[in-house]
């Protein structure tokens, strides 16, 4: 039986990686780099939380314990959870899903891979030359006067990283408004290309802000020049308009991809058709143009006035109707499903409920007044972790599972995977929810020594992490061993429905042998012949 | 091949239209999330002449009105050029491409070159922001009306402010047009291949809206910066 030729086993140089327009091959190129920086944000998570078990510092000083926090929240937030499913995912999926071969602009695909890494490199130059203590905001005039740190080379490699953002975003808009395969309307597109679609449109129109307030930042440290510098009649608090105007957008920069992820998987392991598809997707439109009006919810104690806290706090709390949309749709989906536990679906369900609770949790921080109370302490710290691990990196690996057969052409251990995810699960819950607890009661966020009182709370959330990370590894163990030892994944292992299901695992390098014509959308499990494998032969042509 | 357009036609397209609709909306992607890149400046810049506006308007009569005026002018010129080499490439005519680029890359060196001379001056008259800034108020003096008594306490930090956005402003600004000058390198290399036709010339025609972009930040950025006070 001689081998089938597939966008993996096409070429084997190094060269044909480094140099290939594929968008396929280019997904998992980020897929790799994105891996390291993961690894890294989590191996300094892990090195403080060890820190925090005990209330006075034991093996670093607070300055190294400030460095590690900042290094964290750089590389998770920056170079992981911004790009990761766009970048992975998307980048992998886009164009297969809309029925084309390759995204519209292949070679500034590949240039923005590149882009990322130099930025990431710079990021990572920061650290090794001793890291940055201001915490992954930046804010003035600690980040541009006071600071004496890495500030600039970790300023460029995120200005420099966020290029790599907006090149995958206008590839994204361009190829999704002119590239659909015939018969692909608007409304039959699957919900990951109008979560993919949304979130586009907030990394083109907010990215850029950050661009600029960041190189300011680093013009301010380079030329002495003062920007943000109160001695001068400038505004530090200007600056945190600006960081916000994109950084609270970029929150769904991360999320919304991952809830594009999660409409998938819930539609397949249900086996029907996503519910309430129309406001689903117009929920991601929502969410994406709500969400650049409300910055201000981080700013109640910076000094904004009482009348811009209050509209900035009841704009926050419409961003919670769309959001709340997606999560009533997909529990209406399961509801009389026939749903399968496999590991993707494991992951999306605890999607839903982390989701959940992050999402209510920030409604408690857009309140002004519990806002003052909570402001800067652990509270915060475990809402926006459960909106971004519990939910977006839940998403990510849910996703990565999902499609896993797609990119690899193996199945991975499904025992191994399900034991996993309720380990992740677990683990999350344990290192987070204690947080909640001890913001509550008062610890603010940064603190390197705390009173004792809180530590049983500290050594619980430190022993989650642990479980967290094993859970982690252990997920890496067994993908890595089925591109090896893995059962050959046949071209629908799910039997789901989307176009990308329609053609072998892992695709051909030009996706389609024929460009499809589209007769369903996305989620047609009433219609059986969707669902059925593909016979390799038929659609390889070698 | 030969005259053909296939050869232009990048595989995962399926029409030539398809293509050109694909550049063209890509690149008002770009020109959006320059908009946005730009108008962080602005903002930041509009907010502090909230704050100050009588240093500002003081900082804003040390520019040359002169030369702004006149760069003003060189960069529409170069913006006609530009639109007459768009045109030259869609009616195939390369050697007219070339001429036009040409002539828009003489604009747009002149523009630098007043550009650096404007620089100059203000390193000598100690304008530029940082450790080396020197201004000492001569209030006897300003078409704007302050005075020494009526001159907010940091006058001359909230002047060096003005300076810090100048500059900025100015340098991001030329920036891109270096980046433009580059782009047209290229264009003139590719035209001297014959490489444009009628069916295939948005390289040209991109460049063309990325230059007139730039333009338009200038006719932003001239009045904000040369004309504070001059209304």
């Amino acid at each position: 039986m001689s081998t089938r030729i597939h966008y993996l086993n096409v070429q084997h140089t190094v060269g044909s990686w480094l140099f290939s327009l594929d968008h396929k091959r280019i997904g998992l190129m980020y897929l790799v780099t994105m891996m390291l920086f993961f690894g890294l944000g989590g191996a300094a998570a892990m090195m403080f939380r060890i820190e925090l078990m005990t209330p006075d510092p034991t093996y670093i000083t607070s300055e190294t314990y400030n460095r590690l926090f900042t290094m964290h929240g750089i590389t998770m937030i920056f170079f992981f959870l911004i790009p990761s499913i766009p970048a992975v995912l998307g980048n992998f999926l886009l164009p297969i899903m809309l029925g084309t071969r390759d995204l519209a602009f292949p070679k500034l695909n590949l240039a923005s891979w590149y882009v990322f890494t130099a930025g990431g490199l710079l990021g990572l130059g920061a650290i090794i030359f001793g890291g940055v203590e201001t915490g992954w905001t930046f804010y003035t005039p600690y980040s541009s006067t006071y600071a004496n740190s890495n500030v600039i080379l970790a300023a460029l490699g995120i200005f420099v990283a966020g290029f790599a953002s907006i090149m995958t975003a206008i590839n994204f808009i361009v190829t999704i408004h002119k590239m659909r395969a015939p018969g692909l309307t608007w409304f039959r597109l699957p919900l990951f290309v109008w979560a993919h679609y949304a979130t586009s449109i907030i990394i083109v129109l907010g990215t850029p802000v950050i661009a600029i307030t960041i190189l300011l930042v680093a013009i301010e440290r380079i030329f002495q020049v003062g920007i943000f510098d109160p001695a001068l009649g400038g505004d530090p608090v200007l600056f945190q308009h600006l960081f916000w105007f994109y950084s609270h957008p970029a929150v769904y920069i991360m999320i919304l991809p991952g809830m594009g992820v999660i409409s998938e998987i819930i539609a397949c392991f249900s086996r029907k058709r996503i519910f309430g598809y129309n406001v689903v997707a117009m929920s991601s439109l929502a969410i994406a143009i709500l969400g650049f009006f409300v910055w201000g919810h981080h700013m109640f104690v910076s000094s904004q006035s009482m009348y811009a806290g209050m509209i900035f706090s009841i704009l926050s709390f419409l961003v919670a109707i769309p959001s709340a949309i997606k999560v009533f749709n997909w529990v209406a989906t399961l509801y009389g499903g026939s749903i399968k536990l496999d590991t993707p679906m494991l992951y999306a369900l605890g999607f839903i409920g982390l989701f959940t609770i992050g999402g209510l949790t920030g409604l408690f921080l857009a309140s002004m007044a519990i806002n003052v109370h909570v402001h800067d302490t652990y509270f915060v710290v475990a809402h926006f972790h459960y909106v971004m691990v519990g939910g977006m990196v839940m998403a990510f690996f849910g996703g990565v599972h999902f499609w896993w057969p797609k990119m690899t052409g193996r199945m991975f251990n499904e025992t191994l995977g399900r034991i996993t995810a309720v380990l992740i699960f677990l683990g999350f819950n344990f290192t987070f929810f204690p947080q909640f607890i001890v913001g509550y009661l008062g610890m603010p966020r940064r603190y390197h020594v705390y009173p004792e009182e809180f530590q049983w709370l500290h050594i619980l959330s430190t022993q989650g992490a642990g479980i967290l990370g094993l859970g982690y590894l252990l997920m890496f163990g067994y993908l890595i061993v089925s591109l090896v030892m893995g059962k050959k994944a046949s071209s629908n292992p799910w039997k789901a429905a989307g176009l990308e299901w329609r053609i072998p695992s892992p695709p051909v390098t030009e996706n389609f042998v024929e460009l499809p014509v589209v007769e369903h959308e996305a989620y047609a499990y009433t219609e059986p012949d969707v669902y059925e494998d593909v016979p390799a032969e038929e659609s390889s042509n070698g | 091949m030969g005259s053909s357009h296939e050869a232009h036609l990048a595989h995962h397209f399926e029409s030539m239209d398809q293509q050109r609709e694909s550049s063209s909306l890509g690149m008002w992607l770009f020109l959006a999330q320059e908009v946005m890149f730009f108008g962080g400046l602005f903002v930041a810049y509009a907010v502090y002449r909230f704050k100050y506006p009588e240093a500002f308007a003081v900082a804003s009569t040390h520019l040359s009105l002169g030369w702004g005026a006149f760069n003003t002018a060189v960069l529409i010129c170069s913006s006609l050029t530009m639109a007459l080499a768009v045109r030259a490439a869609q009616m195939a005519d390369n050697k007219k491409v070339i001429q036009f680029i040409l002539a828009t890359m003489l604009f747009a060196g002149i523009f630098l070159g007043v550009k650096g001379i404007e620089y100059a001056g203000k390193y000598q008259d100690g304008l530029v922001p940082g450790p080396n800034f020197t201004y000492t108020p001569n209030f006897d003096r300003y078409t704007v009306p302050i005075t020494a008594e009526t001159a907010p306490a940091n006058f001359v930090g909230n002047v060096q402010l003005f300076y810090s956005f100048y500059f900025v402003m100015t340098a991001v600004h030329a920036l891109h047009m270096v980046i433009g000058l580059g782009i047209m390198v290229w264009l003139i290399v590719q035209a001297a291949r014959k490489t444009y036709m009628r069916t295939y010339y948005a390289p040209v025609e991109m460049t063309g809206l990325y230059w007139h972009f730039v333009d338009i930040v200038w006719i932003f950025l001239f009045p904000l910066l040369y004309l504070v006070w001059r209304h």
